[in-house]
């Protein structure tokens, strides 16, 4: 399993386009992964998991994939975080 | 309804605007039932098949609609898709179906717990709560074999024929391809006839008898007279368009500010909420604002916002008028407008409440912060400015706005006569203040006793009743005795004929929602101060709204 500790970078955090665009790389990936804000963990498959967990630009967050090439998911994950999808 | 002597059918309604159009009938399916939570008479496996497939079915035609619209649409109805999809619900739709319900209130219940929780996050997530819902309904009428709910699709231009429209149907209506509304259910006050007069669409609104009309079905829909006829005639076809191009010639020839045929000035003010509703009253020609709701700046927020924050976007408004009047509403909280630092929770009846100004004089610092910073805005820009209060009921109550107004820095403050007490009692709250203003749409609601939102009661929503005329007439005769400024803020005065009507009892000034002013101005026009106190007569003296409009169309002088 591979793990990692970084910073949402989109202006308006994970909201609805965001979220869709993620949710959609993980179902593409066809691994399982986990995404972590604060104590709370959700299915990052799930849009309404994701979007509840309400995060805002600067959140820190732990993406957890498992899975074949989990690292490489991981930091094509990890990009898409750390890029900002509002600009 | 009734049948004209060429056999066809006539469905009378209530017009918004004055224009004519004819086309076919599309109708928007009825809602769907909010499923309830009977045992299942299934297998579980059935149940959760039934769910799973219903729930597909929903994401691909989401999708289906996304593609063909294209752009953002095609981006929000993906995110829509992949929540009907979403494993998260789908686990949840599961466990209730486990547990023994219908794969129908599975889908409700599971949807709506996911919706709670969107809401309580509040702002931008809180706003797409509304979308759930979509998503859950859309399931539930595929599980019972129902159309899709809202605004049907269609390539070419039609009628669109509903119930009424929600606030969520309006978003998605693509205006290029409604000819006409009609409504069976709602009054002049309702979603469909405010989206109506903003967007200057035709419209006819609490037509019950339009329920019989079908897709397909040939219309003319005249708002003018609040008609809808099947299947007209082509000589009728061609009279109704002929009108309306006179119509149109009229209103292009109009302009400037609003005057009587004998140069008698009245004002022609617009309703606005915003900032963006400021522009486009200034592009309309508006002389000024006669109604601005600041309720807005305030719905959704969990206390007041400071006073630094309110003058801003006050001075911002404000500056789009330099020169002009320009009459603020304070905040006008409470019944289908609640806010949490203001309304009280768990008052059975909210509309005979603590609203309006007895809700802020409870909370007498919000006022005091709005009215200051008011007059800090007021005192930045080159508006005329002037604030009124909403909801008074008593001399008392009007006395008491306008002292603490004038001692924070408001030059000129009047009431909002809603309740008929205070038109009753018009010649005494008179001299208490600097104006006067009639808000149609709550005073027909208390001189009627009919909720403005009802649908049931909609056919006691109208403005033309004597009843109302008649307190009008007591308020304007108290205004010109008193010398004190009565316009009037409300649907009424978008209505052209009815707004001459209103200046005959004593209106000095109508403000309106922007889109009306054009016709409204060119109607005044036609008439001298004493063609319209004679045809305020008329209808003031009539014995209910139908008889009080066809006696002013009737002694109307042609054009």
């Amino acid at each position: 399993m591979a793990e990692r500790t970084l910073t949402v970078a989109s202006t308006h955090g994970l909201h609805a386009r965001p979220a869709a665009l993620f949710v959609k790389a993980v179902t593409d990936s066809g691994c399982t992964v986990e995404l972590q804000k604060g104590e709370r963990k959700v299915n990052a498959a799930s849009i309404l998991g994701v979007v509840s967990l309400g995060i805002e630009h600067g959140d820190e967050v732990v993406v957890r994939v498992d899975g074949d090439d989990a690292d490489a998911v991981l930091d094509s994950l990890a990009a898409f975080l750390e890029k900002d999808h509002d600009a | 309804m009734t049948e004209l002597d060429t056999g066809a059918v006539v469905i009378h309604g209530v017009g918004i605007g004055r224009a004519t159009t004819v086309g076919p009938v599309v109708r928007m399916p009825e809602p769907v039932a909010d499923p309830v939570d009977t045992p299942s008479e299934r297998e579980p496996a059935d149940e959760l098949a039934r769910a799973m497939t219903s729930l597909a079915a929903t994401a691909a035609q989401l999708r289906e609609r996304g593609e063909k619209a294209g752009g953002t649409a095609a981006e929000v109805l993906d995110a829509l898709a992949m929540m009907a999809e979403d494993p998260a619900l789908a686990a949840d739709v599961q466990h209730r179906i486990d547990d023994g319900a219908t794969a129908e209130y599975a889908i409700h219940a599971a949807m709506a717990t996911f919706r709670d929780m969107l809401v309580t996050m509040g702002g931008y997530l809180g706003e797409r709560a509304g979308d759930l819902d979509d998503v859950s309904r859309r399931a539930i009428a595929h599980l019972s074999g129902l159309p899709a709910p809202g605004v049907p699709e269609s390539a070419t231009p039609f009628v669109l024929v509903a119930r009424d429209l929600a606030p969520a149907d309006t978003a998605t209506l693509d205006l290029d391809l409604v000819l006409a509304l009609v409504t069976t259910d709602g009054g002049p006050t309702s979603h469909t006839a405010i989206l109506a007069r903003e967007k200057g669409i035709t419209a006819v609104v609490g037509a019950a008898e339009a329920a019989r009309l079908t897709d397909g079905d040939v219309v003319l829909v005249d708002a003018e007279n609040g008609t809808v006829e099947l299947d007209p005639a082509q000589e009728r076809i061609d009279l109704a368009l002929q009108r309306t191009a006179t119509l149109e010639a009229i209103r292009a020839q109009s302009s400037g500010p609003g005057r009587l045929a004998d140069g008698h000035s009245v004002p022609l003010l617009a309703n606005i909420g915003s900032v963006d509703s400021a522009r486009e009253a200034v592009a309309r020609g508006a002389e000024g604002v006669g109604l601005f709701r600041t309720e807005v700046l305030f719905l959704g927020a969990e206390k007041a916002p400071s006073v630094d924050q309110q003058r801003q976007t006050y001075a911002e408004v404000f500056g789009h008028f330099p020169g002009q009047k320009v009459v603020v509403r304070v905040l006008d909280a409470g019944a289908d407008k609640p806010l949490a630092f203001l309304t009280d929770s768990g008052e059975e009846n909210p509309a005979l409440g603590r609203r309006g100004l007895r809700a802020l004089a409870a909370h007498e610092h919000v006022l005091r912060d709005q009215l200051t910073a008011l007059a800090l805005a007021a005192s930045e820009t080159e508006a005329h400015v002037q604030v009124m209060a909403p909801m008074v009921s008593t001399t008392a109550e009007a006395h008491y706005f306008c002292e603490l107004a004038h001692e924070l820095g408001i030059e000129v403050a009047g009431v909002m006569v809603e309740v008929p007490s205070c038109a009753i009692l018009a010649d005494h709250v008179a001299p208490r203040v600097d104006f006067m203003s009639i808000g149609t749409n709550d005073l027909t609601q208390y001189v009627f006793a009919a909720d403005r939102l009802l649908g049931t009661v909609a056919n006691l929503q109208n403005p033309w009743h004597p009843a109302v005329l008649r307190l009008i007439e007591t308020v304007g005769r108290a205004g010109h005795e008193h010398d004190v400024p009565v316009g009037i803020c409300g649907e009424a005065a978008a209505d052209p004929l009815l707004a001459v009507v209103l200046v005959g009892l004593g209106a000095t000034s109508l403000s309106m929602s922007s889109s009306a002013i054009a016709d409204v101005r060119a109607e005044l026009a036609m008439h001298t101060l004493d063609d319209a106190r004679t045809l305020a007569a008329l209808a003031v003296s009539a014995e209910s709204a139908e008889t009080a409009r066809q006696a002013v169309v009737s002694a109307r002088p042609h054009q």
